[in-house]
């Protein structure tokens, strides 16, 4: 067996969590190890929808959201590369009254956190995005959110902390986690070994079992979003777009490629998904009443990934109960990529100042521990408010 | 039902009742035609699936209905063969669940999702042979994306189903067999063949003989192409390596590298590919297990020797699991069908599928002495300038892909995510290949070692707006 | 001007189509790769280059012959048969 080496904090998965905490823990000088079973954001991370948005969260998240919102303004500061990230505007459609009035209420929640969010009626929508479909009533924008390449952003977190000195590792399959007493020992399948005082549990969907190893089980559940793409195609859409309530959303990059998801796919195994015929489907069939100049146009690609839900879906993020030490950051519901980097960022503070600037009282883990009450309930929610659950509860949908 | 057809198979049916949807085939070539023939021979009436107009896969692509050319000077010396399969399919299509023009662009849980003028439906089996065939083997060159520039299996195309030559002075380029079958039927037909600039060496195709001879007609036949050729005046070029295509346009002209002497010809057409390259998408969505061909310098669905693939119920034959050609796509058609029959219980003729996995084994030997004659060019990607086209749907570049390996990436798909290669329209059919030979070449690794692009539906693009039945 | 040249098959039927707008003509039979090509010398501009394209593989695998139909359907010439009357667009592409 290899001696381990010595480090100030190890980093389980090579997300946008992971990858982001590892990054600032590197600049502010202390020896990390970042370890990916596979590639670094391959999963959830790097397949997403790619929304960079605010709008939408549920109010407990929009702290740590408007600290991502800033690094996001930064970004090629941060990783070297703008991953073709845009302040397009995020739009959210509204179908009904009903859905209009949420968005309203949402508005009126969220002020004071710089959103700005202007309110369009059916008249307003139609001369600012003729292209949006007539059965939008209208809809919600945030002028300063927008979207990226998940593809390129997320592994650009884990080379910008390679390149501020993380030791940085692909490929590799945490074989053993264990604590002997003054610091953790973390071992890979191919025989490479870590030991430090800090550990950080951002396996993503993968994570609930390293929890469960300190005594902290909690509910989670895999998600798989079914997305796709058009082939190139003629600028029309200048927003990123979604729809409350939950629907079909997308967004045009550059290039003319529509990136569209909506629904759910299925998994493989325990490590890939497919979008599903389904999803595909229902997908080629209703997205063109939203967005009507996709009538004609091909899809050329889907894709599906992995995603950890938590039931309020909310995640975990904060301090271990059980473990001195130990740090989750893991459950983003399919809504990590806007809010990962700030996430991650909380959690290096952690380290490196005993507390985040955030208080991520939510995300705690001790929710999931029904005795004893080790905090106050993070999160209420009231019963029949279906209209108004983008207040208190996140969604899956960008 | 339970008549044998053509006298492929003449024993009583003795099987489990089976429905007609549960048996498919998807691909009506050579391989699937003689497979749905077997099936039904011995009473099963399987649904098969094609994308095609008319049967008949590629090598044996018919002409539309009203055209009037004969088979042999269609097909050749292939003409007998090419007829019989043609014939089969006629008499076929009433009795069994024939479905052209119907793409399959997924497959789920035992469900394949298919295509059909707009419509989305779904076919459930139960068993499935896939006969996906193959598309020809591309090493991009600099000009390959200009108007004017085919593959060798386009220009064949053009010339057997719809009567045209690709230009009016075409050079063939490449290696395979291919090579001089196309420019030979170009030459009869009427073109002007410019030249013919072979990138095997003439030495390689001596060293090769012993194998070939295995299979002397065929040997023959691609002797005889050769010698008509030279004899009609056209020029034909051995170890040439492709410099590039010029023109603005449309194609003026091609330059190659004979040892140390650049070469130029004007021509307003070229036609080129290395060989064919199986369509392994379908086989991939189905969860098929693969592994590296040396051979074929591929990922393959594996096979066993009877045709079954790694998952139960489905079964895989002709060149969409391995190029064999086509004599061996009808052989490997009827095998796999008895090998399902047999699978199933029906009582089947096991001495023929015996000697059909005989037949196979011999020429699977004489691919060997084909692969020593056409040999892969190797150096292809060593000289593979920085600035060339590699990936014609994304426009990505052989010094981007390179970028991206000296960026620390070397697995295909990744090198995918990074740069786009093989992100576009054809999913990497024309430059997946290449793709792998430059990250294999700049990343330091065994061509087998940098992976293979997962296949992800759909298999080709589908619309919005599409309309599903239930 | 032309791509293709016919070398067989010459007497069949003239189709008449619309090609971006103008007349032209095409034979019963021909896909409408063949009809535009045997006329005109490419059948849509590169997505992200503008350059001229005009089909590769002819089998429906390359995805490089799309043109657009009058219906507002988008089809690969390659492996569509000309119809009468049909208008036929092809799309210029764009240069990033």
């Amino acid at each position: 067996m290899s001696q381990p080496v010595e480090v100030d904090a190890v980093v389980i998965g090579g997300g946008i969590v992971g990858a982001s905490a590892a990054l600032f823990l590197a600049l502010s000088g202390k020896r990390v190890a970042l370890l990916e079973r596979d590639f670094f954001g391959s999963h959830s991370s790097g397949v997403n929808y790619g929304g960079v948005r605010r709008q939408g969260r549920p109010l407990s998240q929009l702290p740590l959201s408007r600290r991502a919102h800033e690094i996001w303004g930064d970004l090629r500061a941060f990783i070297g590369t703008d991953g073709e990230y845009v302040r397009s505007g995020h739009l959210k459609l509204a179908r009904s009254d009903k859905d209009m009035a949420a968005l309203v209420a949402y508005e009126e929640a969220s002020r004071g956190f710089g959103m700005q969010l202007q309110l369009l009626d059916h008249a307003q929508l139609r001369a600012r995005f003729p292209w949006a479909g007539d059965v939008a009533v209208g809809a919600s924008l945030c002028a300063d959110d927008g979207h990226a390449n998940p593809r390129l952003v997320s592994p650009a977190f884990a080379f910008a902390a390679r390149r501020a000195g993380a030791q940085t590792f692909e490929q590799a399959h945490v074989s053993e986690v264990s604590h002997d007493g003054q610091a953790f020992v973390v071992r890979t399948a191919d025989d490479q070994c870590f030991r430090g005082p800090w550990l950080l549990n951002c396996a993503g969907a993968w994570a609930a079992q390293l929890a469960q190893q300190f005594g902290e089980p909690v509910p989670m559940r895999a998600g798989h979003p079914a997305m796709l793409v058009t082939e190139p195609l003629p600028m029309f859409m200048d927003v990123s777009t979604g729809v409350e309530g939950g629907g079909i959303y997308a967004r045009q990059v550059a290039r003319g490629n529509c990136v569209l998801g909506g629904g759910q796919g299925f998994p493989l195994d325990p490590a890939t998904a497919r979008p599903g015929q389904a999803a595909i489907l229902e997908i080629l069939r209703n997205a063109v009443e939203l967005y009507p100049p996709l009538a004609g146009a091909q899809a050329i690609r889907t894709w599906s990934g992995t995603e950890g839900y938590l039931p309020d879906r909310e995640p975990v993020l904060g301090a271990s109960s059980t473990q001195p030490g130990l740090l989750h950051g893991f459950g983003f519901a399919g809504s990590g990529f806007q809010i990962g980097p700030a996430a991650g960022e909380a959690l290096a503070q952690m380290v490196c100042a005993g507390a985040s600037n955030i208080d991520l009282t939510p995300f705690s883990i001790t929710r999931f521990q029904s005795q004893p009450h080790t905090s106050s309930p993070a999160i209420v929610v009231p019963s029949g408010t279906d209209n108004v659950i983008p207040l208190l509860r996140g969604r899956s949908n960008p | 039902m339970n008549e044998a057809k053509n006298g492929a198979v003449s024993e009583a049916v003795n099987a489990p009742a089976t429905s007609v949807a549960s048996t498919v085939i998807v691909g009506a070539g050579p391989a699937g035609i003689r497979a749905a023939q077997t099936l039904l021979a011995h009473g099963l009436r399987p649904c098969l699936l094609d994308e095609s107009l008319r049967g008949g896969g590629q090598v044996y692509r018919r002409q539309p209905e009203h055209f009037k050319r004969s088979a042999k000077a269609l097909y050749g010396f292939e003409a007998g063969k090419a007829e019989s399969v043609h014939t089969t399919i006629d008499q076929l299509q009433a009795e069994i669940d024939y479905r052209p023009e119907t793409l399959v662009w997924n497959a789920e849980s035992r469900t394949l999702d298919t295509l059909h003028n707009g419509r989305a439906a779904q076919v459930p089996f139960k068993h499935l042979i896939v006969a996906t065939g193959a598309t020809d083997r591309i090493l991009p060159v600099p000009g390959w994306t200009l108007p004017g520039v085919y593959s060798l299996g386009a220009a064949q195309i053009a010339l057997k189903f719809q009567g045209c030559a690709i230009g009016q002075r075409v050079v063939f380029a490449g290696s395979g067999p291919l090579l001089y079958l196309v420019a030979y039927q170009y030459a009869k037909a009427g073109a002007t063949v410019a030249a013919v600039l072979d990138s095997s060496p003439f030495s390689a195709q001596t060293r090769a003989l012993p194998a070939l001879l295995g299979q002397p007609s065929t040997l023959a036949k691609g002797l005889y192409y050769r010698a008509w050729l030279t004899a009609h005046g056209v020029p034909v070029h051995q170890g040439v390596h492709l410099h590039d295509i010029q023109g603005e346009r449309r194609v003026s002209g091609v330059s190659w590298q004979q040892g140390n002497q650049r070469k130029n010809l004007v021509c307003d057409a070229l036609a080129f590919a290395h060989a064919l390259r199986s369509e392994t998408q379908l086989a991939d969505l189905l969860g098929c297990d693969f592994a590296w061909s040396a051979l074929n310098r591929a990922w393959l669905p594996t096979r066993d020797a009877a045709g079954r693939s790694s998952v139960e119920g489905v079964y895989l034959a002709g060149d969409g699991a391995g190029i064999m050609g086509a004599d061996a796509a009808e052989m490997a058609g009827e095998l796999a069908a008895l090998t399902l029959l047999g699978d199933l219980g029906y009582r089947i003729d096991r001495a023929r599928s015996i000697e059909l996995q005989r037949q196979l084994a011999a020429i699977q030997r004489f691919r060997q002495g084909l692969e020593t004659a056409f040999p892969f060019p190797e150096d292809w990607a060593a000289k593979a300038p920085d600035s060339l086209i590699v990936c014609r749907c994304e426009e990505v570049s052989a010094g981007e892909i390179r970028q991206t390996v000296a960026e620390g990436h070397w697995e295909i798909n990744r090198v995918k995510a990074m740069c786009r290669v093989g992100m576009g329209r054809c999913q990497g059919r024309m430059c997946g290949l290449a793709a792998t030979e430059i990250v294999a070449h700049a990343s330091g690794r065994e061509v087998a070692c940098v992976g293979r692009l997962r296949g992800q539906a759909p298999i080709k693009p589908l619309p919005f707006g599409v309309e599903a039945e239930q | 001007m032309a791509l293709l040249k016919r070398l067989a098959e010459r007497d069949r039927a003239v189709l008449p189509f619309t090609l971006d707008g103008q007349p032209a003509s095409g034979l019963q039979g021909d896909t409408l790769l063949t009809a535009v090509l045997t006329a005109e010398d490419s059948l849509r501009g590169s997505d992200f280059s503008g350059e001229p394209r005009a089909g590769f593989c002819l089998m429906g695998a390359c995805q490089d012959c799309w043109v657009k139909l009058g219906d507002g359907r988008r089809v690969r010439a390659c492996s569509t048969l000309l119809e009468a009357n049909v208008c036929v667009t092809r799309e210029p592409g764009r240069s990033l």
